[in-house]
């Protein structure tokens, strides 16, 4: 057990119009979440304490929040990771609703721009069995079939920051793992939006995306394999 | 204010069968989902080791293989002509998924490529067949990824954050539910002529659980509040590997791809329990046997907990033992990355180089809302209510019987959810709208603004982990007459002090106190049936063993429990005794016998 100060960035629009900080000290051990802390501040101490939570092992992507000034998921964040003093606050570059839940929406509709759907105008198979697909083929998306949306990677970057209109680096990454999928017919269309001015070309590979990613995916790449696409107007 | 809305058809919850049901019914008629998370949030998205069928893509595979063994791993308490159905119609339900353009692995042929899972077998039990179909070990996030999709693709209408208070059941006609919007506290009514319930499991009344901390059933708690039945709520199954303490599931997958499970001495005990499928035995049994070797001091260094082994070295060792195989580290990291890396992150193991301690684990429930094989939700025994479905986790079809099988929740979900889909379609189409009761959200407008303004002492965290450590204590792998008298005792008297509450958050915006509050007193109903219905059943089958009664007793229990509470029709937790009623199982096939692996 180890002593530990939870110094979290707080707002209710029902209480006060400007933010403000609370701290809570705790005896953690090194092996608790951080998401278990902020439970045990809302079951134990502060009721009104809000934030997004459910799965609690990485999987669902709804406890993404800045932990000590990185973007985290915080059931994936061990105490042992950091110091004595943590700081938490909400995702940055997205609006406020409560304590340490953002408005999502935004998010979600830029994520629909890019046509995150399987398309194709084939039939399947007469025999109505699976379409055929090589280990290969199937390994050339595979790294972006592992994005659960929980925005760590749109709201770390500078382009976003810059301009909310970016649709970021989640929704890339979703149209990435349709436009290399070798059963998908939808590539142009995606591509053509992915070519916007609110598109890939916003990126300029500052990486914040890949390191805020807690799924491990490399999300850089797979936007840079998008402007080549773009660019060479061959998929590959 | 309330904000009205009237929908055709109204999905609660948004995992694999809510998505599944909602695209099947979207062709129909106008659909909407209301969902207390996002719906990529949902449940299923952590199912990790695969989903049935009988493709045989890569060995023969038959689907009366397949139902075989879903009766037998049910401990024959399956209904046989629901297992049929799953069965069969698993093949064309993975097709369709593939079709949506889920990416499942695939074999050099380039056929989706199937593994070992536990209970799964060939020809009736001769040893273990490759048969779960999967996307590394994020399988089921695939699924809801993919259904979302397709979701998106037609247009499917959501209410996202919105939780539902109230189901709206009147003179047995399902006719709207009433659900707050969390964003900013207001109530909202919708009207509907059919209601799906797919709300997901409740596993958070255990202390160790795989379970999100959404899964607390607060639609199959209101509808039991409004006098309807509970099928088999005694059975929950423990899963073998979840990490120790904490609880978080390491998938079958890693027994399917060749791990062992060894005790403190290192030995591969399950040699001495079940000779042929050993590490692939279905969940229940490996649960009890684990415990057996904790109770006969063979834990590690004499503690609750044993070693779940994945080291290349180990797997290899047992490489030509029956089922055996033989692995690289790198074929293990692409198999199974996302367990390899829990291992990692939550243990600070390094799994190639040591064991790993786990522990059984709450995961999901065989029992819930009874339905008939087309999710429509029953009365009693015989009849069903109008214009009420259900399916997934929360339902009961019953597929599990006593004890589900490895990757059939997902197969539930998908072949479930699609018959519930398009029979809540059907109806849509034929149906009009019942008139909603006057007033129709009072109640449940009443019950949350007590909550919200209630004052007591009692702390909602304090009373959830008591109900949840008396749970898991006397109502979890081994259960005996007394522990369950008292777990039930227990869970009365925190429900007494359920009305003595005080909640810190008074307001309308994001009221997650207000949220937990409710979902506590769902929970409170719920553990209420588990222990009584469990209590009741005088036997041992699947999930359910009993120290006083160890044994199966087909002559006396061959029968499924509904649960009723004696005293109805209300919104707020029921102060009433569990009544019980009992429902034929359906045998079509296959004979009850003794169950041995």
């Amino acid at each position: 057990m180890a002593k530990v100060t939870l110094k979290i960035k707080r707002y209710d629009p029902e209480r006060e119009p400007a933010s403000w900080w609370s701290e809570h000290a705790l005896e953690a051990e090194p092996t608790e979440r951080v998401l278990d802390l902020l439970n045990r501040v809302k079951w134990e101490q502060d009721g009104t304490l809000s934030f997004r939570r459910s799965c609690g092992h990485g999987i669902c992507g709804s406890d993404s929040m800045r932990i000590d000034g990185a973007n985290r998921l915080a059931c994936k964040t061990l105490v042992s990771e950091l110091g004595s003093a943590i700081t938490i606050e909400p995702l940055l570059g997205m609006r406020v609703q409560k304590d340490l839940i953002v408005d999502l929406e935004p998010f979600f509709a830029a994520y629909r721009t890019v046509k995150p759907y399987f398309i194709s105008n084939a039939p399947p198979p007469p025999d109505g069995r699976e379409r055929l697909q090589t280990p290969a083929q199937r390994l050339r998306f595979d790294d972006t079939t592992k994005c659960i949306l929980c925005a760590c990677c749109t709201a770390s970057c500078p382009s976003f920051w810059a301009s909310s209109e970016y649709i970021g680096p989640a929704s890339i990454v979703q149209a990435h793992r349709f436009i290399f999928d070798s059963r998908d017919e939808g590539a142009g269309e995606r591509l053509q939006v992915a070519g916007e001015t609110m598109g890939v070309w916003r990126c300029h590979t500052a990486f914040n995306c890949t390191l805020a990613c807690p799924r491990g995916i490399n999300i850089t790449q797979a936007i840079g394999e998008v402007k080549r696409a773009l660019a060479t107007g061959r998929v590959e | 204010m309330t904000h009205h809305h009237q929908f055709d058809a109204v999905i609660v919850g948004a995992g694999g069968a809510g998505l599944m049901a909602a695209l099947q019914a979207a062709r129909l008629t106008n659909v909407a989902v209301i969902s207390k998370m996002y719906p990529t949030r949902s449940h299923t998205g952590t199912a990790q080791g695969g989903i049935a069928a009988p493709l045989g893509n890569m060995e023969e595979d038959h689907w009366e293989w397949y139902m075989y063994d879903t009766v037998k791993g049910g401990d024959y308490l399956v209904d046989q002509d629901a297992a049929e159905i799953l069965a069969r119609e698993s093949v064309e339900a993975i097709y369709e998924l593939e079709h949506m353009g889920l990416p499942f692995d695939r074999t050099e042929e380039g056929r989706i490529e199937q593994r070992r899972f536990g209970g799964h077998t060939r020809d009736y039990g001769k040893g273990p067949v490759m048969r779960s179909c999967k996307s590394a070990d994020r399988t089921g996030h695939m699924i809801l990824q993919t259904l979302y999709q397709n979701c998106i693709k037609h247009n499917v209408r959501f209410f996202n954050e919105f939780f539902v208070a109230d189901v709206l059941v009147h003179d047995g006609v399902a006719r709207g539910v009433v659900a707050v919007e969390i964003a900013t506290g207001e109530l909202h009514l919708f009207h509907a002529k059919a209601v799906l319930l797919a709300s997901g499991g409740f596993g958070r009344m255990f202390a160790v659980t795989s379970n999100a901390h959404s899964l607390t059933g607060e639609p199959v708690a209101a509808l039991y509040r409004r006098g309807l039945p509970l099928e088999d709520m005694e059975f929950f199954q423990f899963h073998p590997t979840g990490i120790y303490k904490m609880g978080i599931l390491l998938s079958e997958a890693a027994r399917g791809e060749g791990g062992v499970l060894l005790n403190g001495r290192g030995e591969r005990f399950l040699e001495n329990y079940a000779p042929t499928l050993m590490d692939l035995a279905p969940r229940d049994m490996l649960s009890r046997f684990i415990y057996q070797e904790v109770a006969a001091g063979r834990g590690v260094d004499g503690k609750d907990y044993v070693y779940l082994d994945i080291r290349p070295e180990t797997i290899n060792r047992y490489g030509s033992a029956p089922g055996g195989r033989t692995v690289t580290a790198a074929e293990l990291e692409e198999k199974l990355p996302d367990i390899i890396e829990m291992m990692r992150v939550y243990m600070g193991v390094e799994p190639m180089r040591e064991p790993v301690p786990i522990q059984p684990t709450a995961h999901y429930a065989m029992g819930g809302i009874p339905t008939d094989n087309d999710g429509r939700v029953l009365a009693g025994p015989a009849h069903t209510v109008s214009g009420l479905f259900a399916a997934g986790e929360c339902a009961c079809v019953s597929v599990h019987g006593a004890n589900r099988l490895g990757t059939n929740s997902l197969v539930d979900l998908v072949v479930f959810g699609r018959r519930g889909g398009k029979a809540l379609g059907e109806f849509c189409r034929r149906a009009d709208y019942a008139p909603l009761p006057p007033q129709a959200e009072a109640e449940a407008q009443g019950a949350l603004a007590e909550l919200r303004a209630s004052r007591g002492r009692e702390r909602v965290g304090t009373l959830r982990s008591e109900l949840q450590r008396v749970m898991m204590d006397k109502v979890g792998v081994f259960r005996k007459a007394a522990g369950m008298r008292e777990a039930l005792s227990t869970v009365r008297a925190l429900k007494e002090r359920y009305t003595q509450i005080g909640l810190d958050d008074r307001g309308g915006t994001f009221n997650t106190d207000l949220l937990e509050a409710f979902e506590l007193g769902a929970l409170l109903d719920l553990a209420e049936v588990t222990a009584a219905s469990a209590l009741q059943r005088t036997e041992s089958r699947g999930a359910q063993y009993r120290d006083d009664f160890p044994e199966r007793d087909d002559t006396h229990w061959l029968k499924h429990t509904l649960a009723y509470c004696s005293e109805g029709a209300s919104v707020r937790p029921t102060r009433g005794e569990v009544r019980f009623e009992a429902k034929p199982v359906v045998v079509t096939r296959f004979e009850p016998k003794p169950r041995t692996y």
